[in-house]
């Protein structure tokens, strides 16, 4: 049997539009990967000549999905260029929008876009509902909680709503999944547990959204950040909006720690095995010496850092995810992030380049060569040349991966209590080595470890948002004058969005937008080789990824889903120095 | 949330708070016996999934009584007259019938996100177990060719019957091949084009889909349009802004069950029921305006007392929708609640025309009324006369496609 390569396409359960092509070894290991997103809007180029004021609202549209996380990202580079400080109730307010988001999103991700490359629906099917309540305690005992949803009779009735549902023929957005493969480890009682949650979580998600609307107005795009402040003065100043949050806040915490936490101990334990399979890496294959297991990757963590947790201003403020590089996995070293290092590479993106170059000086010229269509009625990705609408973005020369995992495992290096607390709390209950952590299933325990973290963090700020509030200080805008400030400057809004660390970069002249850049999280993590032909984070977590059927790409959608993509994001643009929009010239990019 | 619904119950049906709709008894007679009809066509069919609606309802936790409710403020909502209630809770028993297939182009994803949002009586399981759900990326478990052959499948199996959901635009110029999907890597306007061929009815959502939406935004890059300028000799129904309401995606499902037809539309075509509202004419903060009492800058006294958001950019005066009435995530907020003021997100080209914190006066942009403000200060009067004649304009440009209609495709 000779290597065969297949082309998945589409990625679903995914933001945006991807697609993996993977090369696949007699022994059914895959061997080498390629990443490729498939759309492009121009968004940054639409954003030239406006008012940088208007930006934020216009970026938010990057994604629905991480909603709000661009809008803030984009109005902080413009504030950071106009050198403002916002008051503290705006920064209490944007940390609650966005850990609102981060516990929504997070939450819909595990459940509603990853939970279905572990849970088998169709094996709950034959689930008994006793031993299912029986289980349910057991793995909510390890995270050290009582079950969220317990009892023979739910279960039971779960099951029969999920019989009637299969009998009557049509699936839906269930049929033709990859049910009955081998690579579905977890019994019929863990996966009715599975879909028990997966129903209730769709009700979840909904109240877990309010809380972003309270302060935001609406989700998907709130709508009340502005540059040097928020709006919404009218809902800090009202006690029962606080109380209402606080409330949906509750509610949903109950289900993070009760639900969502055990039952990724629970996916985690069954696919233990090959979290644990340091043979089956990425740096198995390039070292010689594997580290952590099935779907590690890179092992090259970065975090921009978020949070601000005082009112110093950007870049000064205390953070609660502190910002880090971590090489190779190893915990031990940690170095500062500086944002010079940061370039964007073009060899293998449609777009001219020659070089990489800063964010600042990037340049984007649309160069799509197209794909390979062959007699099969494929059209392959040319993957000696350009392949995808992504750049690749580089640090310090280096490829790294960035999200949930890289913020955590900086915070440990980082020696953050808070951090630490939260990540070594987990393993120990689980009895779980830190390598593990190195891993598809590390990469999604460290979201729900940052889910929970999340959750109890926002507590303290309403509190504190309240309790400013109830003191008299109403203030939410800080005062600039527009005219002045925005003759000639520059300013970057870096943080860490859900997915990992995003950067926006604005160029202001003359009241008006004259450059725009953006580099996302997906960017980082989905871009395809760069010009040393080294892999991106998903090609390479691919790699050494044994397969249990090459016609089910269930193994490679598990792990690019732990990735949480959002390729609409990550295509982003670039400058269009000079040119009047008038005499425009493609020169940017799109993301999908 | 039952009060909720009894509010906008009422809100609908005040006479200062909508466009005139009603069409005389002797045409919802008419309406009448052919919903009969279609509801009966429906009960004959065998079913395509599943559930007993009101076994489900139980499961749910609602009861009766408040499925009651959310049916006389959805059947308000549709602009129907009471007597359809009883219609209306059938047609949502009944929207089993509804196979769903929807298409992510050049999008965000945001139509999707709002689609699991939706609310009435715990309706986005509902929507998820009632309609049949047969093709939605961002949700099915299926990726590569297993994903591809659910939607051959599902086109072929309920060929002609289908709603087809489309969110995002299209690239038809510069970006038409930069834009692929599926392992044959065809484009997009191929893609929709096919998918839409054997639909019922197109309905696109979001202002992507709609009316191009930011990717179309200037100078549009890759030449991006919405499903109307691709689509042809289908109904296409319009579910604009960023994102719809899922509200309102309910509403054409919901009107689609009952009538077997689409809702009647605007000029633009967006269904009127959700669309023939003026943000402005409803809005909670209307009082301050006609008193002249305006929020300055953001953040001041205006501001903590809820005053007009006018001068801050403010565009529900040139914006027709729901939003005021219906508002967002069960009803917990709005743009103008939150005190940012209203962007004009379900108008065609509002990137370019509204979505900027400064009234359209400084802009010196043409308002739809056909004049051009000068001042804020002179806007006051000026605003109430003009905006009495864009709906007057409004409204007779629909009556004129309201007549197209009827002797055409729909």
């Amino acid at each position: 049997m000779s290597k065969k390569h297949i082309v998945v396409d589409p990625i679903t359960r995914i933001e945006g539009h991807l697609r993996i092509e993977a090369v696949i070894d007699e022994n059914n290991t895959i061997v080498d990967a390629y990443s490729s997103s498939t759309m492009f809007r121009g968004i940054e180029t639409i954003l030239q000549g406006r008012d940088p004021r208007d930006c934020g609202l216009l970026a938010m549209r990057i994604c629905g999905v991480c909603t709000g996380t661009h809008y803030q990202r984009s109005i902080e580079a413009v504030e950071d260029a106009f050198e403002i400080t916002i008051p503290k109730n705006a920064r209490l307010v944007r940390n609650l929008i966005q850990g609102a988001l981060y516990v929504h999103d997070h939450l819909v991700h595990f459940y509603h876009l990853h939970a279905l490359d572990f849970v088998d629906v169709v094996s709950a099917l034959s689930a008994d509902p006793k031993a299912t309540a029986d289980e349910a305690r057991k793995w909510a005992k390890v995270a050290g909680v009582s079950p969220y949803t317990y009892g023979e009779s739910i279960f039971k009735e779960i099951q029969d709503r999920v019989a009637k549902f299969v009998k009557q023929g049509r699936l839906g957005i269930f049929g033709n999944g990859y049910w009955g493969n081998k690579h579905y480890k977890l019994t019929p009682e863990q996966n009715l547990i599975g879909v028990a949650h997966y129903l209730k979580a769709l009700d979840i998600q909904r109240d877990l959204a309010k809380m972003q609307a309270i302060f935001g107005g609406k989700n998907p795009h709130p709508q009340s950040i502005v540059v040097g402040g928020v709006t919404c003065v009218q809902d800090i100043q009202n006690p029962s909006r606080i109380a209402l949050f606080k409330q949906l806040l509750k509610d949903g915490t109950k289900f993070i720690k009760q639900a969502y936490l055990p039952d990724v101990y629970m996916a985690g334990t069954m696919y233990a095995d090959e979290a644990t399979d340091s043979k089956a890496t990425f740096t198995e294959l390039m070292q010689g010496k594997g580290v952590g297991g099935t779907g590690g990757g890179l092992l090259n963590y970065m975090s921009y850092g978020d949070f601000r947790l005082d009112d110093t201003g950007f870049y000064k403020s205390a953070l609660l995810f502190p910002s880090g590089i971590v090489y190779n996995g190893d915990i031990s070293k940690v170095e500062d992030v500086d944002p010079e290092k940061i370039a964007e590479d073009v060899t293998h993106s449609w777009y001219e380049g020659t070089k990489p170059l800063h964010p600042y000086d990037g340049q984007t010229i649309p160069n799509y060569t197209g794909l390979d269509k062959r007699a099969d009625g494929i059209a392959y990705l040319k993957t000696n040349e350009k392949y995808s609408w992504i750049k690749s973005p580089i640090y310090n020369d280096s490829r790294v991966e960035v999200g949930p995992l890289a913020r955590m495992v900086v915070g440990v290096a980082r020696k953050d209590a808070r951090i630490t607390k939260y990540v070594m709390d987990f393993l120990t209950r689980g009895n779980l080595p830190v390598s593990v952590l190195f891993s598809t299933v590390g990469r999604t325990a460290a979201r729900a470890i940052e889910t929970t973290l999340m959750a109890d963090v926002m507590v303290e700020w309403v509190d504190e948002l309240a309790a400013n509030a109830a003191g008299g200080d109403l203030s939410t805008w800080t005062e600039f004058d527009f005219d002045k400030v925005s003759v000639k400057t520059k300013g970057m809004g870096l943080a860490e969005a859900p997915r990992g660390s995003l950067g926006h970069w604005v160029r202001v002249e003359n009241g008006k937008v004259a450059n725009y850049q953006a580099v996302v999280p997906s960017t980082w993590n989905a871009a395809p080789r760069d010009y040393k032909g080294r892999m991106g984070a998903y090609e390479a977590s691919l790699i050494g990824t044994k397969v249990a059927d090459p016609e089910q790409p269930l193994e490679i959608i598990r792990t690019i889903h732990s990735f949480d993509p959002c390729i609409a994001c990550a295509v982003h643009v670039v400058d269009t120095k000079g040119k009047e929009l008038g005499v425009y010239k493609i020169d940017t990019q799109c993301s999908i | 949330m039952s009060d909720r619904m009894e509010g906008v119950k009422k809100l609908f049906e005040s006479k200062s708070a909508r466009v005139e709709t009603n069409r005389g008894d002797a045409y919802y007679s008419r309406l009448f016996e052919q919903c009969q009809a279609r509801l009966g066509e429906l009960r004959a069919q065998e079913p395509l999934n599943r559930l007993d609606f009101s076994e489900l309802l139980a499961e749910q936790g609602t009861d009766r009584r408040d499925f009651m409710k959310w049916v006389s403020a959805t059947t308000a909502m549709l602009m129907l007259p009471p007597m359809f209630a009883p219609l209306v809770a059938e047609a949502a028993e009944l929207m089993n019938r509804a196979p769903v297939i929807w298409l992510e182009l050049q999008d965000c994803a945001g139509n999707s996100e709002a689609l699991l949002r939706s609310d009435g009586p715990k309706i986005e399981e509902i929507v998820l177990d009632i309609i049949s759900l047969e093709f939605h990326e961002t949700l099915m478990a299926p990726s590569g060719h297993q994903a591809e052959k659910q939607l051959e499948d599902a086109m072929e199996h309920f060929k002609g019957k289908y709603l087809l959901f489309v969110e995002g635009s299209i690239p038809v110029g510069a970006g038409k091949d930069w834009c692929t999907i599926g392992a044959s890597g065809e484009n997009f306007v191929d893609h929709l084009t096919r998918v839409a061929e054997g639909a019922a009815a197109v309905v696109a959502v979001g202002a992507c889909a709609t009316f191009g939406g930011i990717p179309a935004a200037a100078p549009n890059p890759t030449g991006a349009v919405g499903v109307m300028d691709v689509i042809k000799g289908k109904p296409v129904i319009n579910i604009p802004a960023c994102p719809a309401n899922p509200a309102n995606m309910v509403g054409v499902v919901l009107h689609y069950i009952l009538t077997g037809q689409i809702p009647e539309l605007d000029s633009l075509l967006r269904p009127k029921f959700a669309f023939g509202y003026r943000i402005h004419d409803n809005c909670e903060r209307r009082a301050h305006f006609d008193a002249g009492e305006y929020v300055e800058e953001w953040g001041d006294a205006g501001a903590k007392n809820n005053f007009c958001l006018y001068k801050m950019g403010c565009k529900g005066p040139m914006t027709f929708n729901n939003c005021s009435i219906v508002r967002y995530n069960e009803g917990v907020n709005w743009p103008i609640g939150v005190g940012r003021g209203c962007i004009g997100c379900s108008e065609p080209d509002f990137w370019d025309k509204y979505a900027y914190e400064r009234p359209m006066a400084d802009a010196k942009i043409k308002a739809p009324t056909g004049g051009v403000e000068k001042s804020v200060d002179e806007f006051g009067l000026g605003l109430l006369t003009a905006a009495g004649i864009g709906i007057a304009i409004h409204a007779a440009a629909s009556a004129i496609a309201g007549k197209k209609e009827d002797g055409g495709e729909a």
